[in-house]
């Protein structure tokens, strides 16, 4: 564990300029302590396309991390390694030092109309992962009553899911995401299908539920300023293959708002962010 | 003719079954062809009255129905599992889709005589190549409905902690019930041929087929007519009556 800490200083070391306070995935674990999600000696190719080279990572615990990146970096596939939907050629993924098995993770895909079951109410549906976790009916159902009302969702969750607009599809999703009580939630572009009003609503409801729960968040985003919004953590993924260009702190107070859009800290990072996009994009 | 369709709302189909009847009713007539060959629809619809009202029309209708429901019983109990089994491995697909594919296209009722050696002129040798003929047209659909199945869906099931036989149960099996309908309906389709046809083979006592071989025989052209004609309802009742399931359980087809 040691060594490999030590060879990730030494490689951010190489990483292009970072922000003071705002360096290596270590520094940024550091703040809260302690890492969540180890990730060590990654790789993965499809056919002749490295994707990832011995990709070393931590990911803190308890916070919101957006990762952001040029079309076809990497991301969705990143996270789909860590939650298990495809095998990695080499390397280790540790939650808390457990097995991806042995852990409680959500995952909210960024095509909520085809992750749905249809033939299933949604209420059913939020239900469903509750069916392999040894629960009885009677606890299930509680569990998916207190989820509601935490929520304060006010939709019928006794329609169908095509019954329901896409910003209902997707909440919904999310609560079957969240009714297992994740420790970690995997969110693959949860917005992007969803109409600009209805991704506004949606970001503060996934920020007032991150401040509610604490569960550790990677949040994949085409968007900069939604991954800026929402992180406490932006990482910057280069491309070809993968690697951390820069992981950005922000340090905005929660709540944040429409009024967080305008505030100096907040356009310092987005423009920070965006300088070293841009300079990702040029250089390869 | 637009403006025609709205005034009779759901009644603009009976516009050709009205049609059609007055041809029939004219050719009559003009006798185009001899009374005997061509009775006049009323004559038939009397036929059919008679024969359905307790008369051996009605007793052939349901024996043709007992048949063609076993046998789509019985293909849908072969051919839904191993199209699931098949479509979930494409290498497995693939290692018996020319099988299927060859079967399927052979006619079914070349096969007969095969069957007729195998097991004998019996009632279970019609019902043995029926379901031969619709299980094979299930699986082929089943399989390809599995095969098409959503591939976030599975993975969803997958990351919510499904083991691999729930994901079948509970995903694969939904994601290919409007194609398993389609192969219900056309497979219904096929085994009442195949029955019709081999009720009219030697060694048959009951059936449609038997009836409209019996009074073509016979010269009971009326009789023969009102046969073929509770046949053709018979097919059109249960393509419909699988529309109606459908509709109600596979409710987000489409969706
Ligand atoms: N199953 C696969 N087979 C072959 N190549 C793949 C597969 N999945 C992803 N790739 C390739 O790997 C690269 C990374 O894909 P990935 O989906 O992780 O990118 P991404 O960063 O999520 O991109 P986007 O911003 O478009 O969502 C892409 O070049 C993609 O074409
Ligand atoms: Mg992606």
């Amino acid at each position: 564990m040691n060594v490999s800490e030590t060879e990730q200083m030494a490689e951010d070391d190489t990483a292009p300029s970072s922000r003071a306070g705002a360096s290596s995935p270590l520094s940024a674990a550091g703040v809260t302590g302690d890492a969540h999600i180890t990730i060590r000696g990654l790789s993965k190719s499809f056919g002749d396309a490295v994707i990832y080279d011995n990709f070393d990572l931590d990911i803190p615990r308890g916070r919101f991390v957006s990762v952001f990146g040029p079309n076809g970096c990497g991301k969705s596939t990143l996270i789909n390694l860590i939650a298990g939907l495809i095998e990695p050629d080499a390397g280790t993924i540790r939650f808390d030092g457990k097995r991806l098995r042995d852990t409680n993770f959500g995952y909210v895909f960024q095509n909520y109309r085809e992750a749905l079951f249809p033939w299933m109410r949604s209420i059913d549906n939020i239900r469903y992962p509750l069916k392999f976790r040894n629960i009885s009916r009677v606890e299930q159902k509680e569990r998916v009553e207190r989820l509601v009302e935490r929520l304060g969702v006010t939709i019928d969750l006794n329609k169908y899911p095509y019954q329901m607009s896409g910003g209902q599809q997707q909440l919904v999703s999310i609560m079957r995401s969240l009714v297992i009580e994740p420790e970690v939630l995997f969110l693959d572009e949860p917005f992007s299908a969803l109409d600009y009003e209805m991704t506004l609503f949606m970001r503060d409801q996934l920020q007032a539920l991150f401040m509610d729960t604490k569960t550790t968040m990677v949040f994949v985003s085409h968007d900069l300023e939604e991954a800026v919004y929402l992180a406490d953590d932006v990482m910057l993924l280069s491309r070809g293959p993968a690697e951390v260009a820069d992981y950005v702190n922000v340090g905005i107070p929660r709540p944040r708002s429409a009024a967080t859009i305008s505030d100096d800290e907040f356009v310092r990072v987005k423009a920070h962010c965006l300088e070293v996009f841009q300079k990702l994009v040029r250089g390869t | 003719m637009k403006s025609l369709s709205k005034i009779l709302g759901p009644f603009t189909p009976l516009i050709g079954v009205i049609i059609l009847l007055l041809v029939w009713q004219i050719a009559f007539w003009v006798e185009v062809v001899d009374h005997v060959l061509l009775p006049s629809p009323t004559s038939m619809f009397i036929a059919v009255w008679q024969g359905m009202s307790g008369g051996q029309l009605l007793f052939d209708f349901f024996r043709t129905i007992e048949r063609t429901a076993l046998s789509i019983l019985y293909a849908g109990i072969i051919g839904i599992p191993l199209g699931i089994i098949f479509g979930s491995s494409v290498g497995l697909y693939r290692s018996v889709e020319f099988v299927v594919d060859f079967f399927r296209s052979t006619p079914a009722s070349a096969v007969f005589p095969l069957f007729l050696a195998i097991s004998g002129p019996g009632d279970a040798t019609k019902i043995q190549v029926a379901t031969f003929g619709a299980a094979l047209v299930i699986l082929f659909n089943v399989a390809y409905g599995v095969m098409n199945a959503r591939k976030t869906r599975l993975q969803a099931a997958k990351v919510m902690g499904a083991p691999r036989f729930r994901v079948l149960t509970d995903v694969m099996l939904f994601e290919s019930l409007p194609q398993t309908f389609v192969g219900l309906r056309n497979g219904v389709s096929l085994a009442l041929i195949i029955v019709i046809v081999a009720e009219m083979f030697i060694g048959s006592v009951d059936g449609l087929g038997h009836n409209v071989l019996d009074n073509q025989m016979l010269f009971e052209m009326p009789r023969m007519y009102a046969a073929i004609f509770v046949a053709g309802a018979l097919g059109y009742s249960f393509n419909l009556l699988f529309l109606l399931i459908e509709r109600r359980y596979v409710h987000w087809s489409g969706r």
